[in-house]
């Protein structure tokens, strides 16, 4: 027997019949083809199926696909999409801060709850918050490193735009 | 004329894995295919009495349920024995379990059906009868005559034996001034890749060929293993390496799983996936080490190292794997030991022994953990003996850097390495003054800090002598083909294969070198029999080594070629010709005389207007297997700085330091998170990872939630620094790096630890250091001062 989904994934309105224990990153990855959300332990300890589930990181793997009902799902492939994470990817990019890549999705799901809570964050508290976010290639360090030059990049972005002449709408 | 080798380069293939467009066999599905789930022993030891599927063919979804009558006698079973391993024995092995089931896990049955869940349903429908027999499980009791044994099929428990000694050993150990001693233990880990294994076999009965898409390092010797045990012609047989999520030697094993979904698809005529899951890859996927070493060392008065003895008692599974044994680390454990140093005699014994656990074989850095942490551990006791500090005993007796050509103790050929200089480089790095200072400001607080430093020596590159010369079918040669497209970009299918670590980047970097072209101008083909040359692939440290020297000499024939047709067009010798900023230049003065694009224009559209007897092939295949020394062995030094909490046992790894000297360097950015993520993959085995088992062979902690992986907030920086030492055997001169930071990084951590307890008088010789083994080692300290 299978139920009807109806959320928005990346954006755009999807409407599936799931079986009811189908869980969420099954349902991205075999239903919706969305591959860029990995499974490494399906019990919630290895972070590489972290999506944002209305905003807020969950694992993909402990959610069902029916409770995703009605709500707004965003995967590696909408971020990418969309340019939320683009500069997060660069640092990445410039750091090696990823080899297999099968963490990365994860990897950059944490990041952007992180800074989006806290936009310069210190290397410890970088730290911390992967500590749900396992990395079998890297060691950590250059994870650590693109992290914290993003949150360096945005904050000064901000700063500059907070003390820049009021009449520049025309830049945004 | 060199412009991009030595350059950090970011890797072109990482862009996809950051947008999510990776391509796992994890990720694959393929039309018709039926989805594998295995029936696993739930005992260590026992006789299987019956197999009841008839409930379980009932389930919906699923489609064929096989037991060991229905799909071994589809393979040619396998034996994990070398021909050079004289007297190991190991019996055969086939798919599925037949009578006996031989460690917890094992598989008995295989359910094919639409869907994972569902034969995950009809799985637990299986009903399977093992009448259980006391399981193998202890130390070296298993070893005694008359033990019971893990293996029917075997006389005994001994897999393999064998003894290393220099006619001196003896002498040395009776004539010196001291002899420090230790009994060492390395617990049993496993690689836990993040991507599980993972494979998709499709046969196809029309044509009679078998595409196997295997999330491997070793897609040419997998094509050679399913043609030969599954009675195909090779030429029919492709393997396919996508993206990899993590391999680390352990995805270039054979595995029953594997071979399963390899024979079902053959029989049903269908594609077949089989992806573990995380609770099977840990009863599944080979572990790693489960050392016991008894060493000791005999030093002169002067500190000077004489001699060492080992004895290393290393516990494998029922079975040796298939095709490189489960006698490899072994091997390599005894022969490392001391390798740093100049000490002329030696003793080393290996047993290897069988019990019903999971397989252990080859994992990053084999072998050199062990010897590195045996020895590193002892060169401490020795300076302790001797009164030398760390730094000095090891100054001492580390070869001395223009002492090469050096053959060690132990029977290692080293070309050239540069012990002394990567001390020195450490020493600088580490200021190891000023942390003896700062740990002792802050014992009187209460606060335990301690350093402790490793030199290493890695093996790389290694030679047919490796595995060739005992029969196993591995090849040490690797092969790529070059060709200059049209356009004038540059193609290369080379067998050296990519999991992340940046092959397919260097590969470009030192064949845009050749051909005077960027990089961005190279594409590089890895991971597919069908469209790439037959080689090693990887293992063993050899991508940048041997792989970079086939792209290299591929590289400058394809120069050769394309100099003698732009000769031809440009009516002078070739000889006064070079490639640079993607043309044809004068060699003397740089003046462009023909861009590659032209030459490759008239080459493929106009070879019309070429002179007669032009050669306008623009594609050139080369294979290289290493020449000269056996092996091209690398060396460096590591040190870590730990803060100990003596009253909870918890360690915090405060720094880390890695002198490393890989030969010639392609991409120093690479070559770094090389280092960095091998480190992190020593730390934790030496101070988190094992896989516990209780008496019945059952492994205990299974699962990523109870298996403790290294995590970010648990590691340190990792500061690197190089000294270069190319191989002068090559053209390239590089050497092999992906286990040198796992080689060292557990002895260093060993020492700090116990650098940081010595005011205790404790001192850990097992692995992993848990708070508890700390504790218990403070309270044994403690008894021992307060004993009457």
């Amino acid at each position: 027997m299978k139920v009807l989904v109806n959320t928005k994934v990346n954006g755009t309105p999807v409407q599936e019949a799931v079986t009811p224990r189908s869980s969420l990153a099954d349902f991205l990855r075999d239903d919706l083809g969305l591959t860029g959300t990995h499974l490494g332990c399906e019990m919630g300890a290895c972070g590489a199926c972290l999506v944002l589930l209305d905003g807020a990181p969950v694992h993909a793997c402990l959610v069902l696909a029916v409770q995703a009902e009605g709500g707004t799902v965003e995967t590696v492939e909408g971020l990418t999409e969309t340019g939320a994470v683009a500069d997060l990817q660069e640092n990445f990019h410039d750091r090696n801060a990823l080899q297999c890549g099968y963490c990365t999705s994860g990897m950059l799901m944490s990041a952007q709850a992180l800074l989006a809570r806290n936009a310069a964050p210190s290397r410890d508290e970088i730290r911390d918050a992967l500590s749900g976010n396992y990395c079998r290639c890297t060691g950590y360090e250059a994870i650590v490193d693109a992290i914290a030059a993003t949150g360096r990049a945005r904050t000064a972005a901000t700063e500059s735009a907070q003390t820049a002449p009021t009449n520049t709408e025309a830049a945004e | 004329m060199t412009l991009h080798i030595g350059q950090s380069q970011r890797r072109e293939n990482a862009r996809r894995h950051l947008a999510g467009r990776g391509r796992f066999v994890s990720d694959l599905a393929l039309p018709r295919m039926l989805h594998a789930v295995f029936v696993r022993s739930p005992m260590a030891k026992g006789r299987i009495l019956d197999i009841d599927t008839e409930a379980a063919s009932l389930c919906p979804g699923v489609l064929r349920i096989f037991t060991a009558a229905d799909l071994n006698p589809r393979c040619q079973p396998w034996v994990g024995t070398l021909d050079h391993f004289a007297g190991m024995q190991s019996p055969p092995m086939n798919i599925l379990a037949e009578n006996e089931v031989l460690w917890a896990g094992h598989p008995v049955a295989m359910i094919l059906a639409r869907s994972r869940a569902e034969a995950e349903d009809a799985a637990d429908q299986v009903l399977v009868d093992i009448e259980d027999t006391e399981p193998v499980t202890g130390g070296a009791p298993v070893l005694q005559p008359g033990a019971p044994r893990a293996n029917e099929a075997t006389d005994s428990n001994l897999c393999y034996e064998t003894l290393l000694e220099t006619p001196d050993v003896d002498r040395a150990f009776t004539e010196a001034a001291h002899v420090v001693e230790a009994a060492f233990t390395f617990g049993r880990h496993t690689a836990v890749t993040l991507e599980p294994r993972a494979v998709v076999a499709d046969y196809d009965p029309a044509s009679g060929a078998l595409t196997v898409h295997h999330g491997t390092q070793t897609p040419y010797q997998f094509q050679d293993v399913y043609a030969r045990h599954f009675g195909l012609p090779e030429g029919k047989v492709r393997v396919i390496a996508p993206d990899v999520g993590g391999s680390f030697g352990m995805k270039l094993h054979v595995y029953n799983e594997e071979m399963g979904t390899v024979a079902a698809s053959l029989i049903l005529g269908r594609p077949v996936r089989y992806v573990a899951d995380r609770l099977e890859s840990f009863v599944s996927d080979i572990h790693a080490r489960d050392h016991d070493v008894h060493g000791r060392m005999a030093v002169a008065a002067d500190g000077t190292i004489l001699a060492m003895e080992v004895d290393d008692l290393t516990r494998i599974g029922a079975v040796s794997a298939y095709p490189r044994t489960s006698a490899a680390e072994g091997n390599q454990v005894i022969r490392l030991m001391g390798a740093p140093y100049r000490m002329p005699d030696y003793r080393g014994k290996l047993s290897v022994a069988f019990q019903n656990k999971v397989q252990t074989s080859q994992y990053r850095a084999v072998g050199h953990p062990i010897a590195c942490a045996v020895t590193e551990a002892l060169v401490e006791r020795a300076a302790e003996a001797t009164g030398c500090d760390p730094f000095e005993i090891r100054a001492r007796n580390l070869i001395a850097d223009d002492a090469y050509p050096h053959v060690s103790a132990t029977g290692y050929q080293f070309e050239k390495l540069s012990h002394q200089a990567c001390l020195a480089r450490l020493r600088e790095m580490m200021d190891p003054d000023a942390l003896r200072a700062e740990q002792a400001a802050l014992r009187t607080r209460g606060i335990y800090r301690g350093f402790g430093i490793a030199s290493f020596v890695e093996i790389t590159n290694p030679g047919a002598t490796f595995y060739g010369i005992g029969g196993a079918r591995i090849s040490a040669q690797d092969g790529a083909v070059v060709r200059m497209l049209p356009s004038g970009d540059i193609h290369c299918a080379i067998s050296v294969t990519e999991q992340g670590q940046g092959t397919e980047t260097i590969i470009a970097q030192v064949v845009a070198d050749q051909l005077g072209v960027a990089p961005e101008r190279v594409s590089v083909t890895t991971g597919d029999t069908a469209t790439t040359p037959s080689g090693g692939a990887n293992w063993a440290c050899r991508g940048a080594g041997i792989g970079g020297e086939t792209a290299l000499r591929a590289g400058r024939q394809l120069r050769d070629r394309i100099l003698t047709l732009a000769g031809a067009l440009v009516q002078a010798d070739p000889a006064t010709l070079r490639l640079a900023g993607g043309a044809v230049v004068d060699a003397a003065s740089g003046a462009p005389r023909i861009a590659l694009e032209e030459i490759g224009r008239i080459a493929t559209y106009r070879p019309d207007t070429l002179p007669d007897g032009v050669d306008h092939s623009l594609t050139v295949a080369h294979h290289f297997a290493p020449v000269g020394y056996p092996f091209d062995f690398t060396n460096g030094i590591q040190g870590s700085l730990v803060e100990v909490d003596t009253e909870t046992g918890l360690v915090k790894l405060l720094k880390h330091w890695v002198v490393e000297d890989c030969g010639r360097i392609i991409n120093p950015l690479l070559v770094d998170e090389q280092i960095r993520g091998g480190v992190v993959q020593g730390l934790g085995p030496a101070l988190f990872e094992e896989c516990q088992y209780d008496a019945d062979g059952q492994l205990t902690n299974g699962s990523l939630a109870e298996y403790l992986v290294p995590m970010a907030v648990e590691m340190p920086d990792i500061e690197i620094a190089h000294i270069e030492t190319p191989t002068q055997d090559t053209i390239l001169g590089a050497k092999g790096v992906g286990e040198a930071g796992t080689a060292a990084a557990g002895a260093a951590a060993m020492n700090a630890v116990n650098d940081a307890l010595r005011p205790f008088g404790a001192c850990l010789t097992q692995t992993p250091m848990t708070p508890l083994r700390i504790l218990d080692a403070l309270d044994a300290a403690l008894q021992e001062r307060t004993a009457p």
